[in-house]
């Protein structure tokens, strides 16, 4: 009977109805692109670092798992690796951010990339053939409209696409090795060393050994399995604050929403309580009524959001592909909802006290 | 009538606070009212007929005074004795039919049976008050498609759906016109008669009042 005079309110104010839930699922949205945003890019990192193949990875001096700029590594210490023992072959890249922090290049010497990945699978054109070759990503190429053939502007230049390759190895955009050194001042230099063993069983210990050499002892040296493990939203600094601020914002927009909506509900259904009332509903009666209707709203938004974000994300696929990953995080579905049911029960508690303390006798006078 | 009353008061007094002024709608009311009598109220606008209603259906606590309704004491009730008192002691019917707008005749009748925790009792007694009341075919109607006749009809099935010991109605044809307002008070009648429901009627009309028993007159918040 609750859920009858709960569902006949919400029918009978349709506008009301919908407006607040519409306004309901914008956080949700919010909170869903968010985590869906960071779990795309992080994954799409992940993968497309395993699909190199190498076992290890050595970064620079002083710097975080995330992103690098410039190339201070010497490559002396790629042909130093080789030598190592266990280690089948090395491979030092240059990495140059191109467009924000989402989208490098790579410069690469790309027949070493090839011993050690099995190579870049075309989808159209081929290798380098000349210094201002690019190789770009399906989803890049997607995204800039580019054909093997075209000219792309990058990095201040013009490039001329000589392939096309399926995305899932190491970059979107990748360019001869001593092209980007040139490019970026950096002759003789590397950003990191991905280092392949003869069998991924002896990674532990050859870490272990590189570790152990004074000269490497300022530099970072991961087996590429912890490296991707490092890619989660709790290590990149100030995500998870700002993902507690966009949920704080979410319950702040719940928590408002129905409590106007609310508010004004209870005010038009003054004489409707006092009816209730008269019929011997109680205060909790009343009160009950009015946080069921709010909490179907709360779950109407966080449906209608859940909606929302999968338009989202067909946008980012087709707009950006190569951009911006996002992905769907059904896991947070519950916790969206959670975020919202606390919003809008706070958000309720308020007008649906007040039609509970109304009086009986003045309500029921209400015009 | 020699059974004990089922409503009594003694110097009954309410005073409402409007602002800083005090307003007393009820200036000592003293009245007994039997098991199964039909009441009439009759009295000037303003001179406190449904202050009294009010009180004896507790929906407000009186000022000062004895008053006691179905063996409970008023008095010194709480709000939520109050409430309980108002789930099956008490039925109202309004001059204004009061339904639920959202809700069809039938679950506003429902709700009533609800909220007094009867709803899941079948009960082929009131099936046959339906029948009584003529409002069978119209069940299934939001008030806005009712007539005022058959939206009072549906307030009074609302009112004794629980079977209170008392149905107070508060100018139940105000709202009607002559043949919709026999209708009614021949309802009230009937259910009088028949199941010997106690029925307390304010009404301005001295035709209406005719249907009860007895009447009463008040005047300036007294008994007269
Ligand atoms: N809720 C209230 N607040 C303030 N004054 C009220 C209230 N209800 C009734 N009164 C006053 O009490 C007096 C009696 O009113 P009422 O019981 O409604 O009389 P009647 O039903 O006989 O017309 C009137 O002077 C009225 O203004
Ligand atoms: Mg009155």
């Amino acid at each position: 009977m609750t859920a009858k005079l709960v569902l006949e309110n919400l029918k009978n104010r349709p506008m009301r109805t919908l407006l607040s839930v519409a306004l309901i699922a914008v956080p949700v949205t919010l909170i869903l692109c968010l985590v869906g945003l960071s779990h795309g890019m992080l994954e799409d990192t992940q993968r497309r670092t395993r699909g190199i193949g190498a076992d290890i990875i050595v970064r620079p001096p002083a710097s975080s798992f995330l992103g690098l700029s410039g190339a201070p590594i010497s490559q002396g210490f790629v042909d130093f690796f080789q030598k190592q023992p266990h280690v089948k072959m090395t491979l030092g890249v240059v990495n140059q951010p191109v467009q924000g922090v989402t989208l490098g290049a790579t410069g690469i010497d790309l027949a070493k990339f090839s011993a050690m990945s099995g190579g870049f699978t075309f989808l159209s054109g081929g290798p380098f053939r000349q210094p201002d070759d690019v190789i770009i990503d399906e989803y890049y190429a997607d995204e800039k409209g580019a054909k093997v053939g075209d000219h792309l502007k990058l990095l201040n230049q013009t490039w001329r696409v000589c392939g096309i390759i399926a995305s899932g190895k190491l970059a979107r955009i990748v360019l001869p090795l001593g092209v980007l050194q040139e490019l970026t001042s950096n002759p003789g230099k590397v950003s990191q060393i991905y280092i392949k063993l003869d069998n991924p069983a002896n990674t532990q210990q050859v870490i272990q050994q590189l570790k152990s050499m004074p000269a490497l002892q300022d530099y970072p040296i991961y087996s590429v399995e912890e490296f991707t493990s490092l890619f989660s939203i709790n290590n990149i600094p100030g995500l998870k604050q700002f993902v507690w601020v966009i949920i704080s914002i979410g319950v702040a927009i719940g928590f408002a929403v129905v409590c106007l909506s609310m508010y004004m509900a209870v005010l038009q259904r003054t004489r409707e309580i006092g009816i209730l009332k008269s019929l011997g509903g109680s205060n909790w009666f009343i009160l009950r009524i009015i946080l069921v209707e709010a909490m179907i709203m709360g779950i109407g938004g966080t449906i209608l959001g859940i909606l929302l974000s999968f338009g989202a994300y067909w946008l980012i696929h087709t707009l950006v592909p190569a951009s911006i990953q996002m992905v769907i995080v059904p896991s947070w579905w519950p916790i969206s909802l959670a975020i919202t049911l606390v919003g809008t029960a706070f958000g309720a508690l308020y007008p649906g006290l007040k039609a509970a303390r109304h009086d009986p006798i003045e309500a029921l006078a209400y015009e | 009538m020699n059974k004990s009353p089922i409503i009594q008061t003694r110097d009954l007094r309410k005073v409402y606070q409007v602002g800083k002024v005090d307003v007393p709608a009820l200036r000592g009311v003293d009245l007994a009212v039997a098991p199964g009598e039909f009441l009439a109220i009759v009295g000037p606008s303003g001179s406190g007929k449904s202050t009294l209603f009010h009180i004896i259906g507790g929906l407000t606590p009186p000022t000062s005074g004895q008053v006691s309704v179905a063996g409970q004491d008023l008095a010194s009730m709480s709000d939520a004795d109050r409430t309980n008192l108002r789930k099956r002691t008490v039925g109202f019917v309004f001059q204004k039919f009061n339904l639920l707008p959202n809700l069809t005749a039938r679950d506003n009748i429902a709700v009533a049976r609800y909220i007094a925790g009867m709803d899941s009792r079948p009960d082929p007694e009131f099936d046959e008050l339906l029948r009584l009341l003529g409002i069978n075919e119209r069940l299934d109607h939001k008030p806005s498609a009712l007539s005022g006749g058959e939206q009072q009809r549906i307030a009074i099935a609302r009112a004794v759906v629980n079977r209170p010991s008392i149905l107070l109605a508060d100018e139940p044809t105000g709202n009607l016109d002559t043949e919709n307002s026999k209708a009614v008070l021949a309802i009230l009648r009937d259910l009088n008669r028949r199941l010997g429901q106690t029925i307390l009627m304010i009404t301005h009309n001295p035709e209406a009042a005719a249907y009860g028993h007895r009447t009463v007159h008040m005047r300036d918040g007294k008994i007269v």
